[in-house]
């Protein structure tokens, strides 16, 4: 029988997207719905004075404006939640550039925005701090970055570095950068009584949104249900539920109406989440034959005055390559901004580019070939922990990328690669991203017609995730694919984890493949038990399944479609939930997945443009469950590793602390000519250790490799070494 | 959004009259306008819909070409008249804004572009050209994008047109209708320095209306280039442009016209450049020697000083590519 998984199908959802009738959470048909239009404050820092809201309350359409003084108290967070602190209307403070002051709700769109211009809002403000270079004195260690130690210490970094026969020792700086998806946040609440609430919210995480909401508004969780079919996009920044959910709920019931709340693209700079700014000193020292033999990554960033979010950035560093003494810390400042977050490869994006960027200069120290520089420090195990990979085929992905690339062709010298006015330059980098698990639920169905019905409280972010689990249910279940539907995005179901870290598919996907095997031991369970069954009496374990029907292993002509089985048995259906933990055995091993990058790039040595002309990525992340979504997640990283290189970057006046990147005209990221032909091996891995469906994440690796070296390659093609991202040309022009 | 009232006017003469009302706005391909009402720039109580005009040809005129307002970018630059007598200006058009737009943005309208300064598009920052008197937020803020020509005490906004500087370096004549009757205004003339009053750009009346774009029946002009450097490979506004176009002869520079882009308050026409090259051999010594008087006024800002080096590198590309010298 065909199997499904790692089959390069088509989404499944694809007909529904290209024709306009997949229904976003904006696009949900409700009647009778409001709307509401946010007000941001003007503001970097300080307290509202007063707000004369009576021009807005006058304005045509206008039910309601609310801001603090009115506003319905809400719940203080819980204590000691991981939870992003939200600015809900609860007081008079601002704490950053575009904060919401004041809700507008109207009958129309139109008219809640022409109000909400009419709100006039009397500010006493503060000085806004906003350089994270001018509080460096002020750094703090936080407890964590993310799930790992704030600083790790192994060996003795200051003798061996004091040793070194070569060392390199630089600072990299990354700014800030937002998510941008195509999509923007977007709400809508709807009341059924005093306690009971639907949202339909463009969110990574249902199950995240319905436990912060329940909390805020005082219900019990089962009293709140949110649904999230359809994402344009997330990356992060709808990975936690930002003050524009609650304030939906909010306005909804101040007005007794569904209310529906679309974020502005100037609102999406402004407070739901962004990619922090770094400051990453690096410390190499190397033997004359490569061998890494001191490594210190020392990460200074920042947060919010209210919150901590640490970009884990020196995490990479712990464990990329084998080395004997390595120091890593992270640090960080609190300024007058909203809280960082989570941006596609957090803390890897940008600890990888300042690490291989730092590479890089001690293979150029050394006249050594950086890929065979870092096969010298080639990690078999995991150098913290010393435990086995799970899997780890980074060899293969050097050596086809490095083929496919022609990478043999490569001249050592800075400089030595000119078309005319055109310097070209060659660069590399190793990829790599955690393979984590979470633990996921997850329920099947099979119904008396053969079909199924397998769901799970996940979410699609324009990934396939619809598209794969269905090909994963269509294997456990030995059905074929058009008999399996699969379903997602409703806190009805069973619950699932936010999609986010690269998880989606190992963690629901095991739960998919768990709970379609839990359902067909169930239905052999009944064949067996069912007098008038083909298969009575025969013991489950003995029995297989194949198109759709159960048999006996030792008698295959004995079977049974799995419709007749419960026609058999007079049941309509059958069913099964299952919850899947994270594999255990995962414990005893290192869990990444790993690949490498080659680019080229273009510089006109003239002006300084930048053009990236190719690029090459292969990366080995387990199973391959679609070849063709998978390949897309991979080309997405890719682009935005051009972009992070070469765009990305939000600017605030350093004066007033307020943001003056704020729509896509000033905030660039890659366009289509900026892409070029962008070449993914899929490097396969037999793995059983890692997940029950031997699948890597692949949604944010791409990004990993990719920045640092195109960065390489502009060093490459012009001997120029700019450590400030982005490399825009006025950059190029002026280092030397 | 303001609210607001559209009307849609048949001719010219109707035009002119719904035009001379205060707060009143014309709408032709609204790539623009649009775009700043709802940012709450641009306020009008009214808007004059005049893309039943018929202002759309592109045709011969007195041994030039004329090209109506209401032509569409797209249009304009695909047309064999434009692409073979003045090729700087389709490359112009074709180097800014995006497909899209461009099948949509009128003649008239990128005449009238207003700056991508970030801090006159958002309405609670400084800025004398939308709010006169309340300062200038650009002058000390982040100002990479700023202009290091035409500036003044009030203004350091950058013109955003592409199209307007080969239109400089071509000596475009801005044809109108206005109460008095009909005028042509030299494109030199047409926008203004920002001097004390940043907020008024051009010269037009209230109530005058662009009819056409006409260009001069000079032969060389079919030797014209536009350069722009950017960000991005595309869909980004010019860090430095350059339109120019050469009359060369056996080696010599006879006439030149030069215009800058991405740099200036207006679309910059550089007489001491064209000067220097005048009788000069076309060669990369000549060119270099006169691109750098294009930035001898330069005056800079804490994050545009870059921009005096590109932008000279910037017109000697522009230069040698025309006159076929490396």
């Amino acid at each position: 029988m065909k199997t499904w998984t790692g089959q390069p199908l088509d989404r499944v959802d694809a007909r529904l997207k290209v024709t306009g009738r997949a229904v976003y959470s904006s696009d949900v048909p409700v009647a009778n719905v409001a709307h509401a239009v946010i007000v941001g404050s003007t503001i970097g820092k300080g307290r509202i004075r007063s707000i004369d809201v009576e021009a807005a309350r006058r304005a045509a359409g206008v039910l309601s404006v609310i801001g603090h003084d009115n506003a319905p108290r809400l719940a203080a967070p819980a204590p000691g939640t991981q939870e992003r602190g939200l600015q809900m209307l609860q007081d008079d403070v601002v704490h950053y550039d575009g904060q919401p002051v004041a809700v507008v709700i109207a009958d129309t769109l139109e008219h809640a925005q022409h109000a909400a211009a009419l709100v006039a809002v009397d500010y006493r403000a503060e000085q806004a701090v906003t350089s994270m270079e001018g509080e460096a004195a002020h750094a703090y260690a936080p407890k964590q970055a993310g799930r790992d130690p704030a600083d790790s210490e192994r060996g003795d970094f200051d003798r061996a570095f004091g040793a070194a026969a070569v060392r390199i020792e630089q600072t990299y700086t990354t700014p800030r950068e937002h998510h941008n998806p195509m999509e923007p946040h977007a709400t809508m609440a709807v009341w059924h009584g005093p306690d009971r609430l639907t949202l339909y919210d463009a969110t990574q995480g249902v199950f995240v949104v319905r436990k912060r909401i329940a909390q805020l508004f005082g219900l019990s969780p089962d009293k709140v249900r949110v649904i999230s079919k359809f994402l344009g996009g997330g990356f992060g920044c709808k990975g936690s539920p930002w003050s524009h959910v609650a304030l939906a709920a909010m306005a909804a019931r101040v007005v007794g109406r569904p209310v529906k709340l679309v974020l502005t693209r100037h609102q999406m700079f402004a407070f739901v989440g962004f990619r922090p700014q770094t400051r990453q000193k690096l410390a190499l020292g190397a033997s004359q034959d490569g061998t890494l033999v001191a490594l210190r990554h020392e990460l200074l960033s920042e947060t919010s005055r209210f919150d901590e979010f640490v970009e884990g950035s020196a995490v990479v560093s712990r464990m990329l390559y084998a080395c004997a003494n390595v120091r890593t810390s992270h640090r960080l400042v609190r300024l007058d901004i909203s809280t960082p977050t989570f941006t596609r490869a957090p803390g890897k994006a940008t600890g990888n580019y300042a690490l291989e960027s730092a590479m890089d200069e001690l293979s150029y120290a050394l006249k050594m070939d950086p890929v065979a520089l870092r096969l010298k420090n080639y990690a078999e195990v995991d150098p913290e922990t010393g435990k086995p990979w799970t899997s780890k085929a980074l060899r293969a992905c050097y050596e086809s990328a490095a083929r496919r690339f022609g990478w043999e062709r490569r001249s050592t010298a800075p400089r030595s690669l000119r078309e005319g006015g055109v310097l070209v330059g060659w660069g590399m980098a190793t990829a790599a991203y955690p393979a984590g698990q979470s633990a996921s639920s997850a329920e099947a169905r099979l119904f008396a017609d053969g079909t199924a019905l397998v769901r799970a409280g996940s979410q699609d972010l324009g990934t396939g995730t619809y598209t794969v689990m269905t090909q994963v249910a269509a294997d456990a279940l030995a059905l074929p694919i058009d008999r399996v539907r699969f379903e997602l995005g409703d806190t009805t179901f069973a619950e699932a984890p936010l999609s986010a870290g690269s998880r989606t598919a190992a963690s629901v996907g095991s739960a998919v493949k768990l709970v379609c095997l839990e359902l067909r031991r169930k239905l052999s369970e009944l064949a067996a038990e069912t007098p008038s069954s083909a298969l009575h009496g025969t013991k489950p374990d003995r029995m297989d399944a194949a198109d759709g029907a159960l048999f006996d292993r030792d008698d295959p002509r004995r079977r049974q479609s799995y419709a007749d089985i419960l026609k058999s048995a007079q049941q309509k259906d059958i069913a099964a939930i299952i919850e899947a933990k994270e594999k255990a055995e995962r414990k005893n091993y290192g869990t990444y997945a790993f690949g490498a990058q080659f680019a080229e790039v273009r510089v006109d040595e003239a002006v300084g443009e930048v053009r990236v002309s190719r690029m090459v990525g292969a990366f080995a992340a387990g199973k391959v469950l679609n070849a063709k979504t998978a390949r897309s997640q991979l080309l997405g990283g890719m682009v935005w590793a051009i972009g992070c290189a070469l765009e990305e970057q939000t600017v605030r006046d350093a004066r007033t602390g307020r943001l003056v990147t704020r729509d896509l005209a000033d905030y660039h990221v890659p366009v289509h000519a900026d892409v070029p032909v962008l070449d993914v091996i899929l490097v396969e891995e037999d793995d059983p250790h890692v997940s029950e469906v031997g699948a890597k994440g692949i949604g944010e690796i791409g990004i990993t490799g990719g920045v640092a070296a195109i960065a390489n390659a502009v060093y490459h093609a012009t001997g120029k070494r700019v450590r400030d991202l982005p490399i825009t040309l006025d950059k190029v022009l002026v280092t030397s | 959004m303001h609210p607001f009232q559209y009307v849609r006017v048949r001719e010219s003469r109707g035009a002119v009259d719904a035009g001379r009302a205060a707060e009143t706005s014309y709408l032709a391909g609204g790539t623009s306008i649009l775009d700043l009402m709802k940012l709450g720039v641009e306020r009008p109580n009214r808007i004059v819909d005049i893309n039943a005009l018929p202002y759309q040809k592109v045709e011969e005129s007195a041994g030039g070409v004329a090209i109506g307002a209401l032509a569409r970018n797209s249009d304009v630059a695909d047309h064999p008249l434009i692409k073979t007598r003045y090729p700087a200006i389709s490359q112009a058009l074709l180097s800014g804004a995006s497909p899209q737009l461009r099948n949509m943005a009128s003649m008239s309208g990128n005449l009238l572009q207003r700056t991508r300064c970030p801090y006159f598009r958002e309405v609670a920052s400084a800025c004398n050209k939308r709010r006169p008197g309340s300062g200038c937020a650009a002058m000390d803020g982040y100002n990479r994008m700023h202009a290091i020509l035409g500036t003044s005490a009030s203004c350091i906004a950058v013109h955003p047109s592409d199209l307007c500087v080969a239109l400089m370096a071509l000596e475009a004549s801005v044809h109108t209708e206005r109460p008095a009757g009909a005028r042509a205004i030299p494109i030199a003339d047409f926008h203004r320095l920002p001097e004390d009053h940043p907020e008024l750009e051009t010269v037009l009346e209230p109530g005058e209306v662009i009819t056409h774009i006409t260009l001069p029946a000079t032969p060389f002009f079919s030797r014209s280039r536009y350069v722009k450097v950017r960000d991005r490979a595309s869909f980004a506004f010019a860090l430095a442009s350059a339109a120019v176009a050469l009359d060369v002869a056996q080696g010599r520079v006879h006439a030149a016209r030069v215009a800058l882009g991405g740099v200036a308050t207006k679309p910059w026409r550089s007489v001491e450049t064209e000067q220097a090259l005048v009788g000069e051999p076309a060669t990369l010594a000549t060119f270099e020697r006169a691109a750098a008087l294009s930035v001898a006024a330069a005056q800079t800002r804490k994050h545009n000083v870059f921009k005096v080096a590109l932008l000279k590198s910037t017109l000697v590309r522009a230069l040698s590519s025309v006159a076929e010298v490396t």
